[in-house]
């Protein structure tokens, strides 16, 4: 029976309960977005236990071709840094940002990299800049300072835990551009030529020696032509390559059937645009490189 | 001459796979392409090529990226979107085309969605489609089957199938072979189809079912002879397209279907049968 007695009692009775709720909130960790597994791997090091990162193109993914969803919008809209790699690899980024609104501040993990030039795959013959800028050990060690930088930037209270992650990753990557550069030199020199789907190793091949040739130029979408592969196969034949190489976000027939008409050896699968699910090889940065080096030593060596 | 015309496929293996699928192709699915001409259905391929998608996605998310689960997923597909379309044409008053065209609208749809869910931006169509110039073994054995199977199955539903493009009717009124007879062919259609996609990608399996089939209209009157002609279209464009993309570095698959269109232009013009020159000048009448 609700009689005004018994309501009278029960808003009383909340209202003396409404302290409860007057905790606290728990403090809440710096929301950013990275726009790739790279990058994201690169952030959830420096940023530790302060950062929540959310990662646009997931594992296995292809950034080149990536269409953004509704709830990539809304984690942007509500992130405090969206970290970007920059020379041209998220074409849809700035867009994204613009309309995803909120109070975003854009971090280019690839400032002050020096860069190199590649050939355009839409555009044979015009030069673009390569944005693979990670793929040497030195420039990740940039992007490894430009995101501490960033984030110290928004949010200084973390200052001292941001510095003493940064200065300990930056460590290990010290340990992993040796570790680099003893396994190239095991490989002799005349052996360090591979031809790999995917033209994104070019700041890799530069920085420790080694020659990459590519069959379809850049992206994961030109078609190839029969001289195209006639030339792949004449060079593979007269330069005596040793070994062709699968990538993890494109077709892999063709590559098996260059491998199988020059006798050359197919090697294991190397990640470079995307990390691989959490139980793969290649699950963060380190291990990517780790994963990439063991594959040419495999292929090349002996 | 033999560097132009034969060295290119003497020098390089991969050149003569792609011959090889394309000659296999040629033979299994011109036969099939012609009558998709006559009973109306030429657009089926583009529609099946976008039907499998839900199979495919289903395929992907039992087994991941592995071809097999993906082939198979799409060819199950295939098979309940076209013989569903026939079935339902037959059983409804709306023809063919219309029915077929709302079940492989649905199908896309319904494979878009199941892959968005799964959360993965891997273009599945993209990797469960070959290449012409990436034909391995299995590949291979796969279209060089499909085709082999298929004339052995034309052959057998032969009559029914012919009467049943020509006078339906009267077949009806004579056997029950008709029905059954049409649901058979769309099973080979989709076998061919999906073959064709997984061994050499969607525009050479579309394109060399139907561009020859289209281009023999114009120089037979009778089906065996259309099915000839197309045969031997086929498997020319096929040649020809080869060495124009080993020569002069175009695409592989669009320069064999640019060959194809050449011949079905040129046909168009000066075909025997009803090309456009024939038709404005006339034959003479005889008169008493």
């Amino acid at each position: 029976m609700l009689t005004r007695r018994m309501i009278a009692a029960a808003v009383f009775a909340f209202a003396i309960a409404s302290p409860a709720l007057a905790q606290d909130k728990p403090s809440e960790k710096i929301k950013t977005v990275a726009t790739f597994s790279i990058l994201g791997d690169l952030v959830k090091n420096v940023g530790g236990d302060r950062v929540e990162v959310t990662t646009l193109v997931g594992p296995n993914g292809d950034a080149h071709v990536y269409s953004p969803t509704p709830a990539d919008v809304q984690s942007i809209s509500h992130a405090r840094l969206v970290f970007v790699n920059g020379l041209g690899l998220e074409g849809w980024m700035t867009r994204l940002v613009s309309a995803a609104g909120g109070k975003a501040a854009t971090v280019t993990a690839s400032t002050g990299v020096k860069t190199l030039r590649m050939e355009d795959e839409n555009k044979p013959g015009h030069m673009i800049t390569d944005p693979h800028a990670w793929q040497s050990v030195a420039n990740a060690k940039t992007y490894v300072a430009n995101i501490r930088d960033g984030l110290i930037k928004a949010d200084p209270a973390g200052k001292d835990v941001y510095q003493a992650n940064a200065k300990s990753y930056l460590a290990q990557l010290d340990e992993l551009e040796a570790e680099v550069k003893s396994a190239i030199a095991k490989i002799p020199a005349e052996r360090r030529r591979i031809i790999t789907t995917h033209d994104a190793f070019g700041y890799f091949g530069a920085a420790y020696g080694m020659a990459f040739i590519s069959p379809e130029g850049v992206s994961t979408e030109t078609e190839a032509s029969a001289k195209d592969v006639a030339k792949i196969i004449d060079q593979i034949r007269n330069q005596k390559i040793p070994a062709v190489f699968m990538e993890n976000i494109s077709d892999p027939r063709l590559m098996q059937q260059i491998a199988r008409e020059t006798g050359a050896k197919i090697g294991g699968t190397l990640y470079s645009d995307a990390l691989s699910k959490a139980d793969g090889p290649a699950a963060t940065y380190i291990d990517m490189m780790h994963n990439n080096i063991r594959q040419f030593g495999a292929a090349l060596v002996g | 001459m033999h560097a132009l015309l034969i060295a290119p496929f003497a020098d390089y293996e991969f050149m003569r796979r792609a011959l090889a699928g394309i000659f296999a192709l040629a033979i299994g699915a011109a036969p099939i392409g012609v009558f998709l001409m006559l009973r109306r259905m030429s657009l089926i391929g583009d529609a099946m090529a976008h039907a499998i998608l839900p199979g495919a996605a289903v395929g992907f998310l039992f087994a991941g990226l592995s071809l097999f689960a993906l082939a198979g997923g799409g060819l199950i597909a295939g098979f309940v979107i076209a013989l569903g379309a026939g079935v339902l044409a037959r059983l409804t008053q709306i023809k063919e085309d219309a029915s077929l065209a709302a079940f492989f609208l649905i199908s896309l749809a319904l494979g878009v969605t199941i892959v968005s869910l799964r959360g993965s931006n891997v273009d599945l169509l993209h990797f469960l489609f070959g290449s012409v110039l990436a034909v391995d073994d299995p590949t291979l054995i796969l279209i060089v089957s499909i085709a082999s199977l298929s004339l052995i199955v034309l052959a057998l539903i032969w009559r029914p199938l012919v009467l049943e493009c020509v006078d339906p009717g009267f077949l009806r009124s004579v056997s029950g072979a008709g029905g059954p007879a049409h649901i058979v062919f769309l099973a080979l259609v989709v076998m061919n189809l999906v073959g064709g996609f997984l061994a050499l990608g969607t525009l050479l399996a579309v394109g060399l079912m139907m561009l020859p089939a289209v281009t023999a209209r114009f120089w037979a009157r009778d089906i065996s002879s259309m099915i000839g002609i197309a045969c031997v279209c086929a498997a020319g464009s096929g040649y020809a397209g080869l060495l124009a993309s080993y020569h002069a570095n175009l695409p592989s698959g669009p320069a064999v279907i640019l060959v194809a269109g050449i011949l079905y232009a040129v046909s168009v013009i000066v075909g025997p049968v009803g090309g456009l020159i024939w038709l404005r000048s006339p034959r003479r009448h005889l008169e008493a």
